[in-house]
């Protein structure tokens, strides 16, 4: 995989307050990688001196090999960036400010209009093209934010919550557009909304006062939830004592947890040993049994589980 | 050189894509009128000048040329564009010139629509077109000199009135430098070549003198430095500001 961004140590501070505290990562071509991390972790930190808008207090920032202090120029062009609540000039029309867009990145005439007008559409610009951007509404304002951002077909990508405050439709586009872009690009973002590091990112990193407190797959990610991989039922009919009594002798079952009752319905969720998948056994005790099970079903995990104890500074996690 | 052009134009056309464009040149061709026809008594001096015209830019400048720049810099930081802006492949000082450049323009273009002042002396009697040409270009670099403080200021502050009083005020300095309002704040205590530095940098005296028609070097230096200096620590003032959003 070719490394596009390597971060090396990179520290900033703002008088006594550490912002970002050490952060190293690569980001290679093709790599999606999504920036967690409570509300001034650091993320748009680590992004604003990524993009060279900051300079670190100390480490190095490369871009495609040209480190970012030292050759500003050269970097830039190779980033696209998107920063904190898409700022655009509000009295320009999408048309005129991406055009500005475009001859500050060297493109003139003939390629100017083309690339303006590609961008244009992969982005679903048309109907608004001649409306000043202040009275856009939010789903466009943002794409024009991304227009600019993808314009000149950067090599890396740096999205700083790309999806906020968007509906679900306007989610929806921006991460199929981002998703028909991953192949050819390193890209960065930064979200809030934990379903959004499956939807779209290879790669999940939390950033806690700072620091990097994961690095890894978002699969690895769920994997450090406490519930991951347990198995949540509802049987009718069954006396939760003799539920428990079968349910324990099944292999690999750590502990039951009744979650509620309704009627004769009852709730479980069942833990596992560790690494263990329980389900296919557990559906065997039942047939065996021959209970009424109405749901039985494996729990991924829940990605703010482990976001709250990867950030809370009381808990630690092994 | 191709980038300040881009946001030269970009700065330009955002004046008369907002009224920004159309409230300063009618404010400014308003007063400057009013000024010179009322409170200099253009008719009764029967002379074939402009001087009564010029003499008022500096007063007009200080107030019209802040309300300016006062957007320069704080309205970037307020919209979050500025992060944008400095993200482009683009030096600082770049963006500084770019959109300073288009602001001096501008003023440049509110100037220039003054000419039937200059059509109306040359209809009434026989002026020296030589000094009124010298005092057009004195009040251009004046306007650049109190441009420049304005970008500087606009930089400093998110708040534009704060960046408009604050320029209004250092501008007002470098009017009166050369005045005792200004110059008795430092006899008390300052050494005498301070003091005859600090006079030589009223904006009115290095006026003036352009606009008698004497195109002398060291006036023109002095407000092309002036500009530079204020530019200059304008980059500065951004570099330092721009962590705080």
């Amino acid at each position: 995989m070719e490394i596009l961004v390597k971060i090396e140590n990179l520290r900033k501070t703002f008088g006594p307050i550490v912002a970002v505290d050490g952060v190293s990562f690569t980001v290679g071509k093709g790599e999606v990688l999504g920036f967690l991390g409570p509300n001034g972790a650091g993320k748009s930190t680590t992004m604003k001196m990524i993009t060279g808008f900051l300079t670190p207090t100390s480490g190095a920032v490369h871009i495609c090999g040209h480190n970012i202090d030292v050759q500003p120029i050269d970097a830039k062009k190779r980033i696209g960036y998107l920063p904190e609540g898409a700022p655009a000039y509000q009295d320009m029309t999408p048309a005129s400010f991406l055009t500005f867009i475009g001859e500050m990145r060297g493109y003139r005439g003939a390629t100017l209009k083309r690339t303006v007008s590609e961008t244009v559409e992969k982005v679903n610009l048309q109907s608004v093209l001649n409306q000043s951007i202040e009275t856009l509404s939010k789903g466009f304002k943002r794409r024009v934010g991304l227009a600019q951002a993808i314009l000149h077909d950067p090599e890396i990508l740096i999205l700083d919550e790309p999806t906020d405050g968007l509906d679900p439709n306007q989610k929806h586009e921006v991460r199929t557009l981002i998703r028909a872009m991953a192949k050819e690009k390193a890209i960065i973002l930064s979200t809030h909304i934990l379903e959004e590091v499956h939807a779209l990112c290879t790669r999940a990193m939390i950033i806690a006062k700072g620091k990097v407190v994961f690095d890894g797959t978002p699969a690895e990610l769920e994997g450090k939830s406490p519930t991951h991989h347990t198995v949540l039922g509802t049987i009718a009919g069954v006396d939760p004592m003799v539920l428990h009594h079968h349910l324990m002798t099944v292999k690999g079952v750590k502990k039951i947890e009744e979650l509620g009752r309704d009627g004769d319905l009852v709730q479980l969720r069942i833990y596992p040993d560790d690494g263990e998948w329980i389900l296919p056994d557990i559906g065997h005790c039942a047939r065996e049994q021959g209970w009424e099970v109405r749901e039985l079903y494996p729990d991924r995990g829940q990605l703010d589980e482990v976001f709250r104890l990867l950030t809370t500074p009381k808990q630690t996690i092994s | 050189m191709g980038r300040i052009r881009v946001i030269f134009q970009r700065e330009l056309a955002g004046y008369f894509a907002t009224p920004i464009a159309a409230v300063f040149i009618v404010i400014f061709l308003l007063l400057s009128g009013a000024f010179t026809f009322y409170l200099g008594n253009y008719f009764a001096r029967g002379q074939a000048d402009l001087v009564p015209f010029f003499d008022f830019h500096p007063w007009l400048y200080l107030v019209l040329i802040p309300a300016l720049a006062m957007r320069l810099w704080a309205e970037e930081r307020r919209s979050g564009t500025i992060e944008l802006l400095l993200t482009l492949p683009v030096t600082m000082w770049e963006a500084v010139a770019g959109k300073f450049l288009a602001a001096w323009c501008f003023t440049g273009i509110a100037l220039a629509l003054t000419f039937p002042m200059w059509l109306t002396v040359n209809l009434l009697g026989d002026p020296d077109n030589g000094v009124i040409l010298a005092s057009y270009l004195g009040s251009l670099l004046m306007a650049g000199g109190f441009l420049a403080i304005g970008s500087c200021i606009s930089a400093l502050t998110k708040n534009q009135v704060i960046a408009f009083v604050i320029s209004v005020v250092i501008s007002l300095g470098f009017i009166l430098s050369g005045f005792p309002l200004v110059l008795e704040l430092f006899s008390g205590w300052a050494p005498q070549f301070l003091l005859s530095a600090i006079s030589s940098f009223s904006f009115l005296t290095h006026f003036q003198s352009i606009s008698k028609g004497v195109l002398d070097l060291r006036d023109i230096l002095f407000f092309l430095s002036l500009i530079a200096f204020w530019l200059f620590a304008t980059a500065t003032v951004i570099d330092i500001k721009k962590a705080e959003s």
